[in-house]
């Protein structure tokens, strides 16, 4: 008896191809001398996947049309690399699950897939798959099926599997098989069988390479030269607080109470990114700081808007309702902040002169900050947010805009100027 | 000696992964979604291997591949990705695999608003599993959460040889705090224990806490048997024998016989409180704020904010039965967490503070408790 199966007689139909599959798997592992625990053997839904109990090698049982996928993660896991990775999965499998195989074939993740073509979906009562010959019939196609058949060994190929073969599964192919499980990369081996339950039984009188022939299905081995897919575990990687530099502390604040700020532009603007050079301020002169941001789903169109609040003492809500102080420095941000700018009861609107201010009871201010240009209108708010307000230094400002990407283009000394218009 | 302080502005998907990383996972399966990019973003620098998955059907069958190979992997996502995850995640379940899920939730249905926060997908993990089994899902409510219950995820998954969920919010993950990073609980990393003894390995054989023992595929001693079909202790296929079912009855009793090893939750109690405020999740915060004004006023409330969501801990039942009016706060429309706990037609005394498209805020809370 095989080393590899524990039984003789496997669980399928008398004259089943599948069970011609297994056993020649079986004494191929045995020439290539492994032994069943180097050998981790993965099927799922169908037919095929009733075999696993007969196998003395590892077992994993998957989904239906997800072995692939599955196998993939166990070749990309495995702790020996040694071993042996084989996936089962049969013509239906292949039709619900050709992203993994197509993905499996790019990767070239090192193992090898046996497609158990039987021309229909035999565990479910003889339904037509993806791989189904034109003119062959099925229970869901019984006057011959008309949808045209996956080339799947050409697309694999294409999408990069080291190996790709096919064959019909009559006679001795154990060498075939062999060939197939020493190749170092994905290799994918296709063979076709009929299916004793429904292909039989719909498809009287005609022979197994009739219909392969008939299907142009003929015998192919195609390889690709590539080196297989190495899954490289990193023994350290660097922790993701190590990109904070240390910073100095303020402990004087001049804040009793929190601030909440809105800051709106315009998508692509830098709203962001000035709300967070602010964030960061505010930490550095001693106030507790959160950063909320809100924009649309596309990138660079639309609103962009930042809530942040300022505060001496612990921040738990992060939301604004009614805010403080609002900058908005464009027609974006002014629509999607009307609401708000309405409910300020006792605050400041910083808002660029090209725009109209909404009625409001809080204190209003026109200032240019687009003059300065669109991607710079956010960080020149900032600069008049701190003279305004003196929460945080112009200085500081300033010097932040220096470490910034901004540095060289921003026009610091125009923008001081201005203060005194 | 005293660690010097580090303030820093960062946001929670950097916290969450770094914990998560120092708390043993080692592999990161990636597909983008907002708004759990940032958390792919950093698990990309961070975990010790990544990979981008074509597809989120693909990612739960590499992570599945992985954790049965010993791996301890993890993924973040939100619902449209995770609608399309759950069937691996019955597979995961059944299987017995440990690892973590990230799902940040945004406002549906279907794709809704992506960059919007909601506290949507609650009715749905509580009812993913067929057969109404639940596995663990852990919510985070604040900052500190992301470092020590992300940290938790993993241990859970780990200790109970299931999958995880850890629910967040793109409110959460996407916003940035002041921290003092240096103040951080240390993170203990949990390291799966694996099946040593020369006797045979029975894969699904499990002791007195209902866990089987778990054993990589591929290792030289024992062979290992994984399986998401009904199946014996050995891992092997049966229709609806004895054993089988048994088996299937022993998963649906494990998360809840372990409850306790992993019930997580802040509980401020007024003792003179006859109101009882409960909350989860990014709504947490404007409760705590609520709740503090609101007793500031004189109006004695009782604050439960809930980490540890599914199975629900029995200590909730216990806790609210003390209360003649209890009010939950979650962002939907539906109470989805009352009802869990109190049934499709809520009592009298439930009441719902709900919203679509925005936080519920400290003062939506207070004037129901005024």
């Amino acid at each position: 008896m095989s080393s590899f199966l524990n039984s003789e007689h496997l669980p399928f139909c008398k004259g089943c191809g599948h069970d011609l599959i297994a056993k020649h798997t079986s004494a191929a592992l045995e020439n290539m001398g492994l032994k069943p625990l180097d050998v981790i053997i993965v099927t799922d839904i169908g037919c095929h996947g009733i075999i696993d109990a007969s196998f003395k090698t590892h077992t994993l049982h998957g989904l239906h049309g997800r072995s692939v996928a599955l196998g993939t993660g166990v070749a990309l896991g495995k702790k020996e690399d040694y071993k042996k990775v084989i996936v089962f999965i049969g013509d239906g499998g292949v039709t619900i699950g050709l992203q993994h195989l197509l993905e499996a074939s790019r990767l070239n993740i090192d193992m090898t897939i046996i497609i158990h073509n039987n021309f229909l979906y035999g565990m479910t009562g003889g339904q037509t798959s993806g791989l189904t010959p034109v003119g062959f019939n099925t229970t869901t196609s019984p006057s011959g099926n008309t949808f045209a058949q996956y080339d799947i060994c050409e697309l694999a190929h294409k999408a990069g599997a080291a190996y790709t073969s096919r064959f019909v599964g009559i006679g001795n192919f154990t060498d075939k098989l062999e060939e197939a499980f020493r190749v170092k990369g994905c290799s994918i081996v296709e063979i076709f069988e009929v299916c004793t339950g429904y292909g039989v039984k719909f498809n009287p009188g005609r022979k197994l390479r009739e219909i392969v022939e008939n299907s142009g299905k003929n015998d192919i081995v195609l390889k690709n030269e590539r080196p297989s897919f190495e899954a490289i575990f990193k023994s350290e990687t660097s922790s993701l607080f190590s990109d904070f530099k240390d910073t100095e502390i303020k402990e004087e604040t001049s804040l009793n109470e929190p601030v909440r700020l809105i800051l709106s532009g315009s998508a692509g603007e830098g709203v962001q990114s000035a709300a967070s050079i602010l964030a960061k301020l505010a930490i550095q002169a001693g106030y507790n700081v959160t950063q909320k941001g809100s924009y649309p789903v596309t990138v660079g169109v639309g609103f962009s808007t930042s809530e942040i609040i300022i505060s001496p003492d612990e921040i738990h809500y992060h939301g604004t309702t009614i805010p403080d102080i609002v900058i908005i420095t464009s027609t974006d941000g002014l629509k999607h902040n009307l609401k708000k700018i309405k409910s300020i009861q006792a605050g400041l609107l910083l808002i660029d002169t090209s725009l109209q201010a909404p009625e409001t009871k809080a204190n209003v201010k026109h200032m240019d900050f687009r003059s300065y240009g669109d991607k710079y209108a956010a960080l020149a708010a900032l600069m008049y947010f701190a003279k305004e307000t003196r929460i945080i230094t112009v200085e500081a400002v300033e010097n932040a805009i220096k470490s910034s990407r901004s540095a060289e283009k921003f026009p610091f000394e125009k923008v001081k100027n201005d203060f005194n218009k | 000696m005293e660690n010097k302080p580090k303030v820093v502005l960062t946001d929670a998907s950097r916290l969450i992964i770094e914990s998560l990383v120092q708390a043993g996972a080692d592999s990161f399966i990636g597909y983008p979604i907002t708004p759990a990019n940032l958390l792919y973003y950093y698990a990309s620098k961070r975990f010790p291997f990544m990979m981008p998955a074509p597809d989120e059907i693909t990612t739960l069958q590499w992570m599945s591949g992985l954790s049965a190979a010993g791996r301890l992997p993890v993924t973040a996502t939100s619902f449209p990705g995770f609608a399309l995850m759950i069937e691996s995640v019955n597979m995961a379940f059944m299987m017995e695999l440990p690892m973590v899920i990230v799902l940040a939730q945004r406002l549906g249905p279907a794709t809704g608003t992506a960059t919007c926060g909601a506290q949507g997908d609650l009715s749905l993990l509580n009812g993913m599993i067929s057969g109404g089994h639940q596995l663990p899902v852990l919510c985070i409510s604040d900052f500190n959460d992301c470092t020590s219950l992300s940290a938790e995820a993993v241990k859970t998954a780990v200790a109970l040889r299931t999958p995880v969920v850890l629910l967040t919010s793109k409110e959460m993950v996407m916003t940035s705090r002041s921290i003092d990073i240096n103040e951080l609980e240390p993170i203990e990393t949990s390291c799966i224990n694996e099946y040593s003894s020369e006797e045979p390995y029975i894969p699904y054989l499990a002791g007195n806490n209902l866990v089987a023992e778990f054993l990589h595929l591929g290792n030289n001693k024992h062979q290992v048997r994984i399986t998401a079909s009904t199946h014996d202790n050995s891992g092997i296929l049966q229709h609806s024998t004895e054993e089988a079912l048994a088996n299937t009855i022993r998963l649906d009793k494990k998360s809840a016989h372990n409850l306790e090893s992993y019930t997580h939750f802040d509980y401020y109690l007024e003792p003179k409180a006859d109101t009882l405020v409960v909350s989860y999740g990014i709504s947490a915060a404007a409760a705590i704020e609520a709740c503090e004004l609101a007793n500031e006023e004189g109006k004695q409330v009782s604050l439960l904010i809930s980490k540890t969501l599914l199975p629900v801990p029995p200590v909730y039942r216990d806790i609210m039965s003390k209360y003649k009016k209890i009010v939950f706060c979650e962002e939907n429309l539906n109470a989805q967490y009352a009802r869990i706990l109190f049934g499709e037609f809520l009592p009298s005394h439930i009441q719902h503070i709900g919203s679509i498209g925005k936080m519920i805020s400290p003062s939506d809370i207070l004037n129901e408790l005024r």
